[in-house]
């Protein structure tokens, strides 16, 4: 293989990660939002307590974080195949992907959140705020730092993932490494392929700093 | 400037009128290892325009109490009326906008780290609904009348703790409260900037006619400015009154606090005897006189006269030589100059 002919695999390979982890990362920040914010709010003392609920999505995201992503992958694939209508290849690996990954951030949610101090809604309530209002523009906007270092970990916890999801069908940077640099002992593939998950996951890390260093005013 | 112009009045503190009128209050936490009671049984009126003061040791049930008056905590019993609105049977959009009226401000000053100075006072005014086109007016006068107006585009980390309280007092008035409520606002603060927010707060009472129910650990905090004050200790209100009553009031545990006597309770061959005066009397030269007509070796044992929130007040601890007998004439005469005589030893 000359490195014009792994440039050429590697184009396609690169985009349809960074597809599947666009699109997981997308589904996994509004799922692993919704769940943090309820279970902060169904919390004792919470904003909305509702004790069984808050047990039974904190007893979901354990289960979910406790389950080996090869593991999971493997045992929803017929919940995959309701989803996507089939099992393999890079549309199909976003399913686990996400179910994987909503759980993580849920958790890096809840404790981005739990850093707010209690008296700053307090203060809020004590104005009149209401639920919205303190959900909205208290707790997720003074966490929005928090949010996005979490965010962060999370797009680069869903890549490592997905190169997974890839060496078992999934398509993508993974299933080139895998066919080329390891099965073919293609040892530019496999050199080409780590570089760009490590360009890519150190432009990613640094916007996320950036951005949680602008936003944050503590 | 309109609201402030509009809103300077002289202050009367008129006793028939209660702001705040709580009765019966009582809260308990329960949880697994047992249940505290926080309130048991406190019964409080606030009249209009007065700096009402509640002290008491960490525990006593302080913050409880005045949390209940917002309803941050349910009571379990008791009723809480503010203005006109009795706040314990409210829920909802209607307790949200009883709130209104009633601004808060706390030891830690809880103000939005994400949000200039203006941003944390207009946060208030959102949630009050205040229109958007007049936000920005109101956040500048606000500013203003707190002596922030410079500081507008800071962030609370790159304020001292005294500016994030004022701050804090800016965003509780938004809404234009008949009410404040302070949570140990000046507990986290050095003596200096603790005395410039109590005479911020006093010339809030005095010119919006803003009536004050604060809770402390501090003495001085009362000395400065309440004019009425209660003792609390587990849970109940152990005295109170006004400090000018309590001053006059024999034994009293929160007259002895804002005076510190000192000095020895016995001697002999002496008659020991604690002198409270206030008002214009704090200021007469009662103990000289007493000297020159009475012809007696007086001694002061201890004692101070101050200037309190609302009055000048002078109280001392006298060694008389002779039996209590022997000093008969001096104490009458004690009495007649409008001083409090209570006799040690
Ligand atoms: N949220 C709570 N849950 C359980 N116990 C509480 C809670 N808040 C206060 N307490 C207890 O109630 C009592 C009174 O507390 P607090 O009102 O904070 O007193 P203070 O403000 O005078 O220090 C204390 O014994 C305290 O431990
Ligand atoms: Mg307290």
């Amino acid at each position: 293989m000359t490195w014009s002919e792994v440039f050429e695999l590697l184009g396609p390979a690169s985009r349809e990660t960074a597809w599947m982890v666009g699109v997981a990362s997308l589904f996994t920040a509004v799922g692993g939002l919704l769940i943090g914010v309820l279970f902060v709010l169904t919390e004792r003392g919470g904003l909305l307590p509702a004790p069984p609920l808050n047990a039974l999505l904190g007893l979901i995201v354990n289960l979910g974080r406790s389950i080996p992503f090869l593991i999971l992958m493997v045992s929803i694939t017929p919940f995959t195949r309701l989803v996507v209508g089939t099992s393999i290849g890079t549309d199909a690996a976003i399913v686990p992907l996400i179910v994987g990954a909503v759980p993580f951030f849920a958790r890096i949610v809840e404790t981005a959140l739990h850093e707010v101090p209690g008296d700053v809604v307090a203060a809020a309530t004590a104005m009149g705020a209401g639920r919205g209002t303190i959900v909205g523009k208290v707790l997720l906007r003074e966490a929005l730092p928090g949010l996005i270092s979490g965010f962060t970990i999370t797009i680069i916890a869903i890549t490592g993932y997905s190169a997974m999801a890839g060496s078992v069908g999934g398509g993508g940077l993974g299933a080139f490494a895998i066919d080329y640099g390891y099965n073919r002992f293609e040892g530019k593939a496999m050199t080409a392929t780590v570089l760009v998950l490590v360009v890519f996951v150190q432009l990613v890390q640094m916007v996320g700093d950036f951005l949680a260093r602008r936003l944050s005013h503590r | 400037m309109g609201w402030i112009g509009f809103a300077i009045r002289i202050t009367k503190v008129d006793q028939g009128v209660y702001v705040i009128e709580i009765s019966g209050l009582r809260k308990t936490y329960r949880s697994r290892t047992g249940s505290v009671v926080a309130v048991d049984g406190v019964d409080l009126s606030v009249g209009e325009g007065e700096v009402y003061g509640v002290l008491g040791r960490s525990g006593a049930g302080k913050s409880t109490l005045l949390r209940c008056v917002n309803m941050l905590e349910r009571p379990d019993a008791g009723t809480v009326r503010v203005g006109d609105v009795e706040l314990t049977g409210l829920t909802g959009k209607r307790l949200r906008t009883a709130r209104h009226g009633i601004g808060m401000i706390h030891q830690h000053f809880a103000l939005l780290s994400s949000r200039t100075v203006a941003g944390n006072v207009a946060f208030a005014l959102e949630v009050t609904g205040t229109p958007r086109a007049e936000r920005k007016a109101r956040v500048a006068e606000l500013l203003e009348l707190v002596g922030l107006t410079e500081r507008a585009g800071a962030y609370p980390a790159q304020l001292s703790g005294g500016q994030k309280q004022r701050v804090g007092i800016a965003r509780a008035l938004a809404a234009r409260p008949q009410v404040l409520l302070s949570d140990e606002a000046t507990s986290a603060l050095d003596p200096e900037t603790t005395e410039s927010i109590l005479r911020l707060l006093l010339d809030l009472n005095r010119r919006l006619g803003l009536t004050i129910l604060l809770i402390t650990h501090e003495m001085t905090v009362v000395k400065r400015i309440c004019r009425s004050v209660a003792l609390m200790r587990d849970g109940r209100f152990a005295e109170s009154g006004t400090v000018a009553e309590l001053l006059r009031r024999p034994g009293s545990e929160l007259a002895s606090g804002l005076f510190p006597l000192g000095g020895p309770a016995g001697l002999d061959g002496a008659t020991v005897v604690d002198v409270t005066v206030s008002g214009a009397d704090a200021d007469a030269p009662i103990i000289a006189e007493l000297a020159r007509r009475f012809d007696t070796d007086v001694r002061i044992l201890g004692g101070a006269v101050e200037t309190l929130a609302t009055t000048r007040a002078g109280r001392w601890r006298l060694a008389l030589p002779g039996t209590p007998q022997d000093n008969t004439g001096a104490l009458e005469f004690l009495r007649s100059r409008g001083a409090e005589v209570e006799v040690a030893s």
